[in-house]
C-alpha cells in the first residue's frame, strides 16, 4: 500500500468515525437516563434501574397523551387508507375524464399546502365549524393533507397489479364490490399496509396540527403534552422525560423496522415527511 | 392502459373517488384559496375587526415589507434553508453515500441505522435531545468541548438550529444520492481512474454529471420542507428575543397568539407562493423523468 492511499485510508476512517459520533452524541441521552436512578441532562452510563418506567405506568396524563396519540393515528390512518385505496383503485382502472391531471394536482397541492403555510385557515376553519379542541377536528386536518400522496402511491400499487384475477372474477359473476373486497383488497395489500403505517407514523410524530387545534391537555397527544414537560418551567422531570420519550419513540421504530424488513424499504421519499 | 376489468363503471368509479376529493377539498383546496381572501383583510381573532372585517386590499403586504420584523424573519429564514438543507443536509448526505458506496456489512449498516433514526424520531423528542445536548450547565456537548456555562441556544441559536436540522435530516438526502450513485456506470469511474482522474476530478467529471437530475430533485424537497418546518419551534421557541423567529415562527405568533388574522394570512400566502414555485420546478421535472424510465422519490410531506 502506498503511503498515499494509506493516508486515504486513515481519513476515510477518521471521517466515519466523526459521523458515528455526530449522529449518535444526542442519542446517547435517550439510550442511558430511562434507565437511571437519578438522570440529569448530560449522558452518562447509568447506575442501572427500572423505576423510571414503572412511575411513568403510574402518570396518568402521560398514560392519557398515548392514548390520545393513538386514537389520532388510528383514526386519520383508518380514514387515509379506505378513502386513499377507492380513489385509487377506481382512479387505475377507469378511465376518468382529466385523471392525469387531477393526480398531479393533487401531487402539487399537498406539497404546496402544508400545515405550516396553512395554519391561520386551517385554525379558521376549524373554529367556524366549531372543531376547536375536537379530536375529529385534527383527524380531518391530517387526513386532507395526506390523502393526496396516499392516492398517488396507492395508484402506482394498484397499476402495477395484473387485472386478469378481476376478469375472471367477473366471469364467474361477482359483483364490483365483491371483487374489489375479495381480490384487489388481497392484491395490493402490501400498498395498503405501506400507507397504513406511512400516515400513522406521520401522525404520531405531528406536533403543529394538535398543538393549534386542541386546547385542553385531557386531549392532546403526546407529542404535544411532552412539549409542556420541558417549557414548564422550574426543574424539568427528567425521569419522566427521558422514560415518556423512549415510550413514545418505540412503535416509530417498530413501525419502521417492519415496513422495511417486510416490503423492502422503497423509495418513496422516506416513510417520514 | 385503464381497463375497467371489475366492470365498476364511470359512476361507481367516480361514487369512489368523491370522498377522498371531497375531503382534500375542504381541508386543503379551501384553506389555500381562503388564505388569499383572508390576506387581503383586517380580520382579528378578537375585537372590532373581528365581528366585521374589511377587505383592505394589499395593505398586508405593503405593511410586511415595510416592516423589518418581517424581513428579519425572512432572512433568518433563509440563512436556516441554506445554511441546513442546501449547504449541510445535501452535502453531508452526499459524503455519507460516497463514503460508504462501496462498503456493505455491519458498519455502513449502522452510520446508516444511526442517520436514519435521527430521522424517524418524533421532533418533540429530538428536541429534548438537542435541549439537553446543548444545556448550559451539564449539556454532554459543554463536557465534551471543555466549554462549561456555553448556552449555546442563547448564544449561537441561529448556528444551533442550523446543525440541529441537519443532524435531522441528512437521512433523506443520503438515501437518495445512494440509490443514485447506483446508476453511476463503474466502468466510466474506472476509466476516469485509470487515466489517473484524482478522487475530485472524478465526482466532478463523471458522478455529478451522471446525477444532475437527482441533486435537483434533492435540493429542491429539501429545500421545501426545511422552509416548512415547525420543529425549530421547539427548541427555542423563536428566541431569545426574535433571533429564531423564521417565517413558520412569525406566523404563529402574529396571527394565532397575537390574533392578528389577516396579516398572518398575508404572509401565509407569500409562504404558498414560494412553495408553488418550488413545487413547480418539480412537478416538471418528474413529467419529463416519467416520459424516461421510471423514478421512485415523490413528494410525501407532512401536513
Amino acid at each position: 500500500m502506498s503511503p498515499r492511499r494509506f493516508l486515504a485510508v486513515i481519513g476515510r476512517y477518521t471521517l466515519i468515525c466523526l459521523l458515528l459520533a455526530f449522529f449518535s452524541l444526542p442519542l446517547l441521552w435517550l439510550a442511558f437516563a430511562p434507565f437511571d436512578r437519578a438522570p440529569g441532562v448530560a449522558a452518562s452510563l447509568p447506575s442501572f434501574t427500572l423505576d423510571n418506567f414503572r412511575e411513568l405506568l403510574d402518570n396518568e396524563n402521560a398514560l392519557r397523551s398515548l392514548r390520545n396519540s393513538l386514537v389520532l393515528a388510528a383514526g386519520t390512518g383508518a380514514i387515509v387508507v379506505t378513502l386513499a385505496a377507492l380513489a385509487a383503485y377506481a382512479l387505475s382502472r377507469v378511465r376518468l375524464p382529466g385523471r392525469d391531471a387531477l393526480l398531479y394536482a393533487l401531487l402539487l397541492l399537498s406539497s404546496i399546502v402544508t400545515g405550516t403555510a396553512a395554519m391561520v385557515p386551517l385554525f379558521n376553519l376549524a373554529y367556524e365549524l366549531d372543531l376547536i379542541d375536537s379530536q375529529l377536528g385534527v383527524i380531518l386536518v391530517l387526513s386532507g393533507g395526506l390523502l393526496p400522496s396516499a392516492v398517488f402511491i396507492l395508484k402506482d400499487f394498484t397499476d402495477a397489479t395484473p387485472r386478469s384475477y378481476e376478469e375472471s372474477a367477473r366471469v364467474f359473476g361477482a359483483s364490483p364490490l365483491q371483487i374489489v373486497r375479495h381480490i384487489v383488497v388481497p392484491l395490493i395489500r402490501p400498498g395498503l399496509a405501506t400507507i397504513a403505517v406511512w400516515s400513522v407514523a406521520q401522525v404520531w410524530g405531528n406536533f403543529l396540527i394538535p398543538f393549534l387545534l386542541l386546547r385542553s391537555p385531557e386531549k392532546s397527544p403526546a407529542a404535544v403534552v411532552m412539549y409542556t414537560f420541558y417549557t414548564e418551567g422550574g426543574q424539568p422531570d427528567l425521569a419522566l422525560i427521558s422514560t415518556f420519550s423512549l415510550l413514545y419513540s418505540l412503535p416509530v421504530v417498530a413501525m419502521f423496522l417492519f415496513v422495511s424488513s417486510r416490503y423492502g424499504f422503497r423509495f418513496h421519499g422516506g416513510i417520514k415527511h | 392502459m385503464a381497463t375497467d376489468a371489475a366492470g365498476l363503471g364511470r359512476g361507481r368509479a367516480a361514487a369512489f373517488v368523491a370522498p377522498a376529493l371531497l375531503l382534500i377539498a375542504a381541508f386543503l383546496v379551501f384553506p389555500a384559496l381562503w388564505t388569499v381572501y383572508l390576506g387581503a383583510t383586517d380580520y382579528q381573532l378578537t375585537g372590532l375587526a373581528a365581528a366585521d372585517p374589511q377587505v383592505t386590499g394589499l395593505d398586508n403586504v405593503e405593511r410586511a415589507l415595510d416592516e423589518e420584523e418581517f424581513t428579519h424573519s425572512l432572512g433568518l429564514t433563509l440563512q436556516f434553508v441554506i445554511g441546513s438543507a442546501v449547504l449541510g443536509q445535501a452535502v453531508l448526505g452526499f459524503a455519507i453515500a460516497w463514503l460508504l458506496r462501496e462498503r456493505g456489512g455491519a458498519l455502513r449498516r449502522l452510520v446508516e441505522g444511526l442517520v436514519l433514526l435521527a430521522w424517524i424520531l418524533p421532533s418533540s423528542v429530538v428536541a429534548f435531545l438537542w435541549i439537553a445536548l446543548l444545556d448550559r450547565d451539564d449539556g454532554t456537548l459543554n463536557s465534551l468541548l471543555g466549554t462549561p456555562g456555553t448556552a449555546w441556544l442563547v448564544e449561537h441559536p441561529m448556528a444551533s438550529i442550523i446543525v440541529f436540522n441537519i443532524w435531522r435530516g441528512t437521512a433523506f438526502s443520503m438515501m437518495l444520492y445512494a440509490a443514485a450513485l447506483g446508476t453511476v456506470s463503474p466502468t466510466q469511474l474506472e476509466t476516469a481512474r485509470l487515466a489517473g482522474a484524482s478522487g475530485w476530478q472524478q465526482l466532478r467529471d463523471v458522478v455529478f454529471p451522471a446525477i444532475r437530475g437527482h441533486i435537483l430533485t434533492n435540493l429542491l424537497l429539501i429545500s421545501l420542507w426545511t422552509f416548512n418546518d415547525f420543529t425549530p419551534f421547539l427548541l427555542t421557541n423563536g428566541g431569545p428575543g426574535d433571533e429564531t423567529e423564521m417565517i413558520p415562527v412569525f406566523i404563529y405568533k402574529t396571527a394565532i397568539f397575537d390574533g392578528e388574522l389577516g396579516y398572518g394570512a398575508a404572509l401565509s400566502v407569500l409562504m404558498l407562493l414560494i412553495n408553488l414555485v418550488i413545487a413547480l420546478v418539480y412537478v416538471r421535472l418528474l413529467r419529463r423523468r416519467d416520459r424516461a424510465p421510471k423514478r421512485t422519490a415523490e413528494v410525501v410531506k407532512s401536513p
